[in-house]
């Protein structure tokens, strides 16, 4: 099927009728989910894949020589296949599946960050980063003495290209680690250009596409990335299941992650030889049947297509950017020229927890607090925002129910 | 529109959120401590003054949260005062099933008087919003430096 082609039009009942759990009423109100960024509602055609794999032909991967576990096995590995095509990587060995996001930079920061980083080089993030792009990178740095830097962040909340360009010119960076949208602020950051400028001071780097791949269509080739990470369970996937892609030749230079079962070799007593790459970085039983549902999510998306969900996710974020800038009071964080469906905004005089509690009670769900992104919320001089962050199933009623919602709570709390 | 949240958001508790009386750091203190609510980002430090007879003569806060939490340090910082230690663990441990439950043992004036905050038991997410300062000040009267509200 080749999805570019499609229409840039989205028949939103249908995709709502695909999500059992929009239904739902909460305290009598129609649930208004507003919460995608935070993790995305699930379609029927995943929850479907996941029962009918446990109905029908459950067992462990890569192990038994029985019906059952080949079909499994099949299914698992088609996963990865179905990843490979996703992101447009050159080989499907270079997919390794992980829990979710922190998982997989975590993987990196240890396997790549203590083994091909040298003690004196620097790991260079930004101050977008929501925490799992930060935190594995100072336990790095305390642990291997890797200084880490921090590129530094616009008023209008984009990417300081040219602060990040400085920290790279004295060619110690041996990584770049970035978001590819942020989950606060709902910037797309220009991966190209990040990537160009890594590599021209001799740098790799890893974007966080925890975000981006929800909104927009992911070519790892295109980006001419090293690194690149996801999660399942924002993809209107399963919880559990994670993406870590790398360049062949880079995931062949790491030593394994985690050790035990599955990413062997042979093992005596004395020494144990590692399986091939992406096996020896999948230590233990998988997540068989959330890779299974994460399968059936990218053929969901893919049905749709990357066109239709960006032309949908352009329009609601611009009638959403309209309609809460007009409320007296409420202010929008960042206005970065390229960005997906993620708002975050403060309201004078309430602070965003009560706001959140408000809205909730109105059967609007918005998140509301630090996002994980600490540093981010000090550099715009706030302790919280509320949050709200659109799927492929939000509407233009739902933001007009927010927007109307949040009038009423500003003079609730005037 | 917002009716039914009257129970949580009453009058005394939007008044001692927006203004609070207590709010500010005291200019002498002998007792002090750090309360933070890792989930949500919240943050209170509590500020106390013992007299020579070993009674509270004064509480006061520094806030960063939401009107739950403002409020509920406020009305603390306002019926500890004049009150031994132990009086205000005895009135933080009712504080604490009543911010949980929605009741409160007895019906002294301190707990009458923090008695608007008990509807925030119907929200479970926000209950720790409610006892944060306590967790807060009971460090400070333990000699701890920080208190968390997990």
């Amino acid at each position: 099927m080749n999805v570019t082609t499609r229409p840039a039009l989205l028949d939103i009942a249908a995709i709502r009728d695909e999500f059992p759990i929009l239904r739902q009423t909460i305290r009598g109100k129609q649930l208004v989910y507003l919460d995608s960024a935070a993790s995305a509602q699930k379609p029927r055609a995943v929850i479907a894949a996941m029962v009918q794999a446990m109905e029908s032909q459950y067992a462990n991967v890569h192990r038994g020589l029985h019906w059952m576990s080949e079909r499994t096995t099949d299914a698992y590995e088609g996963t990865r296949d179905a990843v490979a095509r996703l992101l447009n990587a050159r080989d499907r060995r270079e997919i390794v599946f992980t829990r979710n996001s922190t998982e997989a930079i975590n993987l990196v920061a240890h396997s790549f960050g203590r083994s091909v980083l040298r003690p004196g080089q620097a790991v260079l993030i930004s101050a977008m980063e929501h925490h799992s792009n930060l935190v594995p990178w100072q336990m790095l740095r305390d642990a291997h003495d890797i200084e880490l830097r921090v590129a530094p962040v616009t008023g209008a909340g984009e990417l300081d290209m040219a602060g990040l360009e400085t920290l790279l010119t004295d060619g110690r960076v041996g990584l770049v680690a970035i978001t590819h949208m942020s989950n606060v602020l709902g910037t797309c950051t220009p991966a190209e250009r990040i990537a160009a400028l890594a590599h021209a001071h001799g740098a790799r780097v890893l974007f966080d596409g925890s975000q981006a791949i929800v909104h927009r269509r992911i070519d790892v080739q295109a980006l001419d990335a090293d690194f690149y990470v996801f999660t399942g369970h924002k993809l209107y996937g399963p919880t559990g299941i994670g993406v870590l892609w790398a360049r062949h030749e880079l995931l062949e230079a790491m030593p394994p992650f985690l050790g035990g079962g599955d990413m062997i070799s042979s093992v005596t007593w004395e020494r144990s030889t590692w399986a091939e790459v992406p096996h020896k970085f999948e230590a233990g039983t998988p997540a068989i049947i959330e890779a299974i549902g994460l399968s059936a999510a990218i053929g969901f998306v893919e049905s749709i297509g990357y066109d239709a969900i960006a032309a949908h996710e352009a329009r609601l974020t611009d009638h959403a950017l309209a309609r809460l800038s007009a409320i007296e009071g409420v202010h929008v964080l960042g206005r970065a020229q390229d960005r997906g469906g993620v708002v975050s905004f403060t309201l004078d005089r309430a602070h965003a927890h009560d706001v959140a509690t408000l809205l909730d009670r109105q059967g609007i769900a918005v998140r509301a607090g630090h996002h994980c992104a600490e540093p981010l919320m000090r550099r715009f001089g706030v302790d919280s925002t509320a949050r709200a962050s659109f799927g492929v199933y939000t509407t233009h009623e739902e933001i007009d129910a927010l927007a109307d919602t949040l009038a009423r709570v500003r003079e609730f709390f005037a | 529109m917002f009716d039914d949240l009257r129970d949580l958001y009453q009058e005394v508790i939007l008044d001692h959120g927006r203004r609070p009386r207590h709010g500010s750091r005291l200019a002498a203190y002998d007792a002090s401590a750090k309360g933070d609510n890792p989930m949500c980002g919240d943050r209170v430090q509590v500020f106390v003054r013992h007299d020579e007879g070993g009674r509270i003569a004064e509480a006061g806060f520094e806030a960063r949260g939401c009107a739950i939490s403002v409020a509920s340090a406020d009305l603390m910082a306002e019926t500890v005062a004049g009150r031994t230690d132990d009086e205000v663990r005895e009135l933080a441990g009712r504080f604490r099933d009543m911010a949980r439950t929605g009741e409160a043992a007895g019906e002294d004036a301190a707990i009458e008087r923090l008695r608007p905050l008990a509807g925030v038991h119907e929200y479970p997410s926000r209950v720790k919003c409610a006892t944060l300062p306590w967790h807060a000040l009971l460090a400070a009267l333990d000699g701890k430096g920080e208190a968390s509200s997990e």
